[in-house]
């Protein structure tokens, strides 16, 4: 638990990215462009985790995550959580959720669509969370996890 | 019901009660025939994919109904060619004419357009995805010849995986109390994203290979063509072509009151000996196409309430 405690403390202010799925911890890392950052960033990866096994944790120094990149977190590590910390403690913590409506994250897995040949903002509405299952508003195609992909 | 200004994009969209109200209204103007209720309206016809049926029957529709007609059948002669987008020629459009009808190859297409156009928009068919008037018509034609849409046996017979038609019509028919049979080669059954939504909506339906199997039950058979441009591979094609064949040698099977129907063209799922037959329904459900079309030409421009 100190070990812990410590890891969270060490930025003044910033936000935690926690219980993200081990082998999710690199997209994460990918969706918040942390390469393209000048932030203080930590990346964890396989740490001890008692409800995931090995979980990842990415700690970004100096910034707050917007709604979407919550969201889009939440797309790809249903299982992660948030911590926003300010003068070292944590103000905040919550799970990401999945929304219901996703707007302009992601692609739509049909090349035939409209939104892969005009340039339009795309959206999907969850039809199902758990696998997760989502439906494209203009071809209506619907779209299971594996074929999930950022713009 | 208000159906001014709204877009006919996709069967799903409708709910039973405007789906019955559209039929009502498509009776009353078969049955009541207004040559002058669009008079003084256009119609913008942007067939960006070619279409014979659809776009004929839309233009006469809308000629029949006193109004006027504008478009292009094929992208080949438009600033398409020039790289205009949909959004730039739908926004175009939407100056020039009182309702939009199109039909695009891409899926989502009539969805987009629907957002950039201020007057309503038809689709016409966009890819393999929606084509709305195409399901109205076909229960307009069920109602007409059975007198009702509930309690009837309703054969799919064919390409029930890659039919858009079939799968509009069996969406639709999940609003109504029918029994589905969907009879399909293996290869070709109905997408479990379509039987999920049956079972969701607790319609009751079976699959069969056999068509013999189940024809004397049927009240409705909707036979479809299996699309040869669905295959790659032109081996795999003839597996499956001509694998249901409907002639005069079934009458014996077909319950007296059977009717047949098919959105066309047909190859040789349907012989010509059987047109000339009680069963016959194929042409009858093209000509449907004005009246459902003329229906919801009037009801979106609020010409008719």
């Amino acid at each position: 638990m100190t070990g812990k405690t410590l890891k969270i403390s060490a930025i003044m202010d910033g936000t935690v990215i926690d219980h993200i799925s081990a082998a999710n911890t690199f997209r994460v890392a990918e969706i918040l462009n942390i390469k393209g950052s000048g932030n203080v960033v930590t990346v964890g990866m396989n740490l001890e985790s008692k409800s995931l096994g090995k979980k990842g944790l990415i700690k970004i120094g100096g910034r707050f995550l917007t709604k979407q990149e919550v969201d889009t977190i939440a797309l790809f590590a249903p299982e992660a959580s948030i911590n926003i910390i300010k003068n070292f403690e944590v103000t905040q913590k919550f799970r990401v959720e999945i929304p219901d409506i996703i707007n302009g994250i992601i692609k739509c897995a049909n090349p035939n669509c409209i939104t892969n040949a005009e340039r339009t903002k795309t959206n999907f509405r969850v039809l199902d969370k758990n696998p997760l299952k989502i439906k494209c508003h203009y071809c209506e195609r619907v779209i299971g996890k594996e074929n999930i992909e950022l713009i | 019901m208000e159906f001014r200004n709204r877009d006919i994009v996709s069967i799903k969209d409708f709910t039973k009660d405007e789906i019955l109200y559209v039929l009502k209204t498509a009776k009353k103007l078969e049955s009541r025939p207004n040559p002058s209720l669009m008079k003084g309206r256009v119609m913008a016809s942007l067939f960006f994919e070619p279409s014979t049926r659809t776009r004929l029957s839309f233009e006469s529709a809308m000629t029949r109904l006193g109004g006027q007609v504008i478009g292009f059948s094929e992208p080949g002669n438009t600033s398409l060619k020039k790289g205009e987008t949909l959004w730039d020629t739908i926004k175009m459009a939407e100056q020039y004419a009182d309702v939009i009808v199109m039909r695009h190859p891409v899926e989502g297409a009539a969805r987009l357009a629907a957002e950039a156009s201020g007057v309503p928009i038809i689709n016409g068919g966009d890819g393999a995805n929606q084509h709305p008037t195409q399901t109205l018509l076909d229960l307009y034609t069920i109602q007409k010849a059975k007198g009702k849409i509930d309690g009837l046996n309703i054969g799919f017979l064919g390409d029930l995986k890659y039919g858009r038609t079939v799968h509009s019509l069996a969406t639709a028919l999940t609003h109504f109390n029918s029994t589905l049979y969907m009879i399909s080669p293996e290869a070709l059954k109905m997408p479990e994203s379509y039987t999920e939504e049956l079972d969701r909506k607790k319609v009751k339906y079976y699959e069969e290979s056999d068509l013999m199997k189940v024809i004397g039950k049927l009240d409705v058979l909707y036979a479809t063509r299996i699309q040869k441009e669905r295959f790659p591979d032109p081996m795999e094609y003839k597996k499956y072509a001509g694998v249901y064949k409907l002639d005069k040698s079934m009458l014996p099977h077909f319950k007296p009151t059977l009717k047949i129907m098919h959105p066309l063209p047909r190859v040789d799922e349907i012989h010509p000996e059987l047109d000339n037959t009680p069963h016959a329904l194929y042409f009858e459900q093209a000509g449907n196409g004005i009246p459902v079309r003329q229906a919801l030409l009037a009801l979106v421009t609020g010409r008719i309430k």
